[in-house]
């Protein structure tokens, strides 16, 4: 049981990062109708950054916590008005184009800088031990990850349901022509929207420096997962996408778990759950069907 | 934010019927042209970067026939274009078939493949479908790398040989007539599908999908039928590519290896066929000097061109010599 409950926390914790990047995807596609295929790539300079503070500027966990979120934020905001902004009229399949060749760009640049190796990143001082749970005890920064995770949810969920802006990110979300035609200026919005998923990836970058290795292709495999995530949990649905997170972050924690001969099994368990929910919701568990094309 | 999905910056129609509308003499002349530079390309560049061209070459028109004409923006394609790689090797290795025996038993398990991933992503359309190909083909490259006692992992399968009835092809230069006929062959199958019943079919299907239903067409079957003869055409490539390299690694199947793929096709220009043609010999080219020249971090100069491309150029090479052709045959006439 306590075995059981053990995995179960770490799929939540490996959701965690699965739900921030895949909010920050939804919010983006929602207000923009681009799907940000850079996002893996903001995440690992946010591990990258926290990485690069400490070492060279001896800059604390905590403070990196604050400053790179802010800092990937304003350059996601630069990055909007620059180039994707000329596109966002156009056929989406052009912005993803152009931010996957950002990927490529940005991490040739990092890699060229630091080379490939990992580097190492201390578990920030104060979350060092272990909590006991009672029938099991667990590492502390995992539990400071899912606690600080499920809270930023909750209070990205307060944000949307609960105010003004909200209100706007919701309606363009689900359906921006009605949006519009009530006279709300989407536009206002789409800007501090961008930045502001772009620092939500840049935040999980963050929190994933001290648990995995920091290094330039940290993100290049995790953002096809991601893709994979809210496919399944229907790219027009918030809740669906941060929901399919935690949910495929469970999945696969049991495969290893429980399927530890097969590592294939947790790999592609993602790309399977994917396939089934083509067969049989095609729009996504929580997607409502697009206009038919 | 329409119900339609417009994947050209130029109207649709660009290169399709300008091509078509071009007098006759206009096209034999630019396919005689195309012969020669065919016919004359290892003497000009390193064979091996010509075979890898020609290769390219096969791989840039099946997503083309894909995006430019059906308008599916397949980003997985590695998937068909490694495992046909891969097959292609290993068939070569332990049958000793001759070679272009070995490539196609590879591109018919590449469309093999493509079936089920196509039979799946064709339920989405637009940007859903660029994401299902992608998480497919991730899926692929995971089964390859735990594979090992197939792929041999992260060593890759060495030795791929280019058995051919007893003769020598172990010189590029010999290599590259050798499959050029092949590659050639691909390319007019390319062609002609385009220009049949069936292709004018997915042309309709790309413009109007909802009309191209309410006609009749069973609109799921045809993308699904035009995506498993995109996966056999790039399989063909890949398997031709696994023998010139004589080794086949996890790249092959690798999401960048699909993305350059797309890029290479909108350099040259969506919707053109040629254009992917051009935009082959241009990266392979572009790829190969960087390389040459000691270059280490090759995808910011790829990543730099698909920014620019996707910003600035949209048309591609062709596409932008078909439309300025255009423009100006229009003015003739008034």
């Amino acid at each position: 049981m306590s075995g059981f409950l053990q995995n179960t926390f770490n799929g939540l914790v490996g959701g965690a990062f699965y739900a921030l990047l895949a909010l920050g995807l939804a919010v983006i596609f929602g207000m923009l109708r681009v799907v940000n295929f850079a996002h893996g790539a903001f995440y690992m300079l946010g591990a990258f950054g926290a990485y690069v503070l400490l070492a060279e500027a001896g800059v604390p966990f905590w403070a990196a916590l604050v400053i790179m979120p802010l800092a990937l934020g304003l350059l996601g905001m630069v990055l909007e008005r620059a180039v994707i902004h000329r596109l966002t009229r156009l056929d989406p399949l052009y912005n993803f184009l152009l931010t996957f060749g950002l990927t490529l760009i940005l991490q040739d640049l990092v890699k060229s800088r630091y080379g490939v190796q990992s580097s190492p990143y201390a578990t920030p001082a104060g979350l060092t031990g272990s909590v006991d749970f009672g029938l099991f005890d667990f590492p502390a920064y995992r539990v400071f990850i899912l606690g600080f995770t499920v809270l930023l949810c909750v209070a990205v969920w307060w944000v949307l349901g609960r105010t003004r802006i909200g209100m706007v990110v919701r309606a363009a979300t689900e359906r921006p022509e009605l949006t519009r035609a009530f006279g709300i200026d989407v536009g206002k919005w789409v800007t501090p929207v961008f930045g502001f998923g772009i620092a939500l990836a840049g935040l999980a970058g963050v929190l994933a420096a001290p648990m995995r290795a920091v290094n330039p292709l940290m993100g290049a495999d995790l953002i096809i997962v991601v893709f994979a995530v809210v496919v399944i949990g229907g790219l027009g649905s918030i809740f669906g996408s941060v929901a399919a997170g935690f949910g495929i972050g469970l999945i696969q924690a049991w495969g290893e778990a429980y399927l530890s001969d097969y590592p294939l099994v947790s790999q592609t368990v993602v790309f399977v759950v994917m396939a089934a929910v083509l067969l049989w919701r095609p729009a996504g568990l929580f997607g409502r069907e697009e206009a038919p094309a | 934010m329409s119900a339609t999905v417009d994947t050209k910056a130029p109207p649709a129609r660009s290169g399709l019927l300008a091509v078509a509308r071009a007098p006759g003499w206009v096209r034999y002349a630019l396919l005689a042209a195309g012969l020669l530079v065919a016919l004359w390309l290892p003497n000009g560049l390193y064979p091996a970067v010509a075979v890898d061209i020609l290769c390219w070459a096969l791989f840039a028109v099946s997503v083309d026939l894909l995006l430019g004409f059906t308008g599916l923006m397949s980003f997985g394609h590695a998937a068909f274009w490694g495992t046909s790689a891969y097959l292609t090797g290993l068939v070569a290795i332990h049958a000793g078939l001759p070679f272009p025996a070995a490539v196609l038993a590879g591109a018919l398990g590449a469309a093999l493949l493509a079936l089920p991933i196509g039979y799946l992503a064709v339920k989405r359309t637009g940007i859903y479908f660029a994401m299902v190909t992608l998480a497919f083909a991730q899926m692929v490259y995971y089964v390859a790398n735990e594979w090992r006692s197939v792929t041999q992992g992260e060593n890759g399968l060495q030795g791929v040989p280019r058995a051919f009835f007893g003769a020598d092809l172990t010189d590029d230069y010999y290599f590259y007539y050798a499959i050029l006929p092949i590659v050639l062959l691909g390319l007019f199958a390319a062609w002609r599908i385009v220009h049949s019943p069936f292709g004018r079919v997915l042309v309709g299907i790309r413009d109007n999908p909802a009309r191209a239903r309410a006609l009749g067409y069973p609109v799921h079957r045809y993308k699904l039928t035009a995506f498993v003869l995109s996966g056999f055409l790039a399989g063909l490539g890949g398997g031709l590519f696994a023998v010139g390299h004589r080794f086949v690694s996890l790249d092959v199947l690798h999401w960048t290896t699909s993305g350059k793929a797309v890029i290479v096709v909108v350099l040259g220009g969506i919707g053109t066929l040629w254009g992917g043609v051009l935009g082959a010999a241009l990266v392979v080219r572009l790829e190969d000097w960087l390389s040459f020249s000691g270059f280490e971090a090759i995808g910011l100069v790829t990543g730099g061109i698909f920014v620019l491309v996707v910003l600035l150029f949209r048309r591609g090479v062709w596409g932008t010599v078909a439309h300025l052709l255009r423009r100006r045959g229009a003015a003739r006439r008034e």
